[in-house]
């Protein structure tokens, strides 16, 4: 009995061992972090892109109405592919929308929205990408909607237009 | 005049002596920061944009004067439990904690236990 006992006991640990990790397998890899929703909005200060002067962010985040913190840069991709979105947002004026200018070169900023418009009603600069981290972002593209100083929903990676109509029905 | 070249000594050894002090401690926390994009690298191994980011900002709250804990609790509260390496002790990881520990008396129980079953 006791011969019997410890490799059954091993072999079905190895069982439970292998149906952990097979599960394991099937799941996401990819994590999202729940904690910063409905979070207060970070406190910090930057740079205007046109005009170059200092700005606090609560002279931008300053009415009740419903703003959009939108991080880009010209030299990525799936911010061109988000952009016809973000103009087509901008006519609503139930939003603001605020642009990060995270990490870019101003001439290529400006020819990207020369070219292809520019939704944004201010533009904050991020040059060493610490203001997003404040924000609690991974990289560009992510988009942030805020209400009441708080965030109520936050989007990584392109808007598309499922994600478009999600925010048109929350600030409905 | 000695004194003098003691004092001028003492006075160029002291930036040193902080600047390696805070390169340290930033070295230190940055090592237990996960790099949030990378695969299994920590802030402090890796090059990309997230992590330099991170660098920078480490070292603007040190010099803001934060402790330690005060900045992995300012990150934990941006990206959660996950960007420490090293997660407190709660309800949620007792078991990662504990659980090494009882293997580690299990096992030196059966040693024990076969020392005494071969004497």
């Amino acid at each position: 009995m006791k011969d019997r006992l410890i490799p059954s006991i091993i072999i079905i640990s190895f069982i439970i061992i292998f149906l952990i990790f097979y599960k394991g397998l099937q799941e996401t890899n990819i994590y999202t972090p729940k904690s910063e929703i409905k979070k207060d909005i970070p406190i910090f200060s930057s740079v205007k892109f046109d005009t170059k002067e200092n700005i606090n962010s609560s002279e931008i985040f300053n009415s009740n109405k419903f703003y959009l913190l939108n991080i880009w840069a010209s030299w990525c991709v799936p911010c061109r592919q988000e952009h016809s979105y973000l103009m087509r947002l901008s006519e609503n004026n139930k939003i603001t929308l605020i642009g990060l200018n995270y990490k870019d070169n101003f001439n290529n900023a400006q020819n990207f929205l020369t070219k292809l418009g520019n939704p944004y009603e201010t533009i904050l600069l991020d040059e060493d990408g610490t203001i997003s981290i404040e924000w609690g972002a991974y990289g560009v593209p992510e988009t942030f909607l805020i209400h009441k100083n708080k965030i109520v929903a936050k989007y990584i990676g392109p808007l598309n237009e499922k994600l478009i109509n999600e925010i048109n029905s929350i600030i409905k | 005049m000695r004194i003098l070249k003691i004092i001028l000594i003492i006075l160029l050894l002291i930036p040193k002596i902080s600047f390696a002090d805070d390169q340290l401690e930033r070295n230190k926390i940055t090592k237990n920061l996960r790099c949030l994009i990378c695969q299994g690298q920590s802030v402090y191994d890796s090059d990309s944009d997230f992590a330099n980011s991170m660098k920078i900002l480490v070292d603007k709250k040190l010099e803001e004067g934060l402790s330690e804990n005060q900045i992995y609790d300012f990150f934990k509260e941006k990206y959660g439990e996950w960007i420490l390496y090293e997660p407190s002790l709660n309800k949620n990881t007792y078991i990662l904690w504990i659980l090494p520990i009882l293997i580690f008396l299990l096992g030196g129980a059966i040693i024990l236990k076969k020392l005494k079953f071969k004497n």
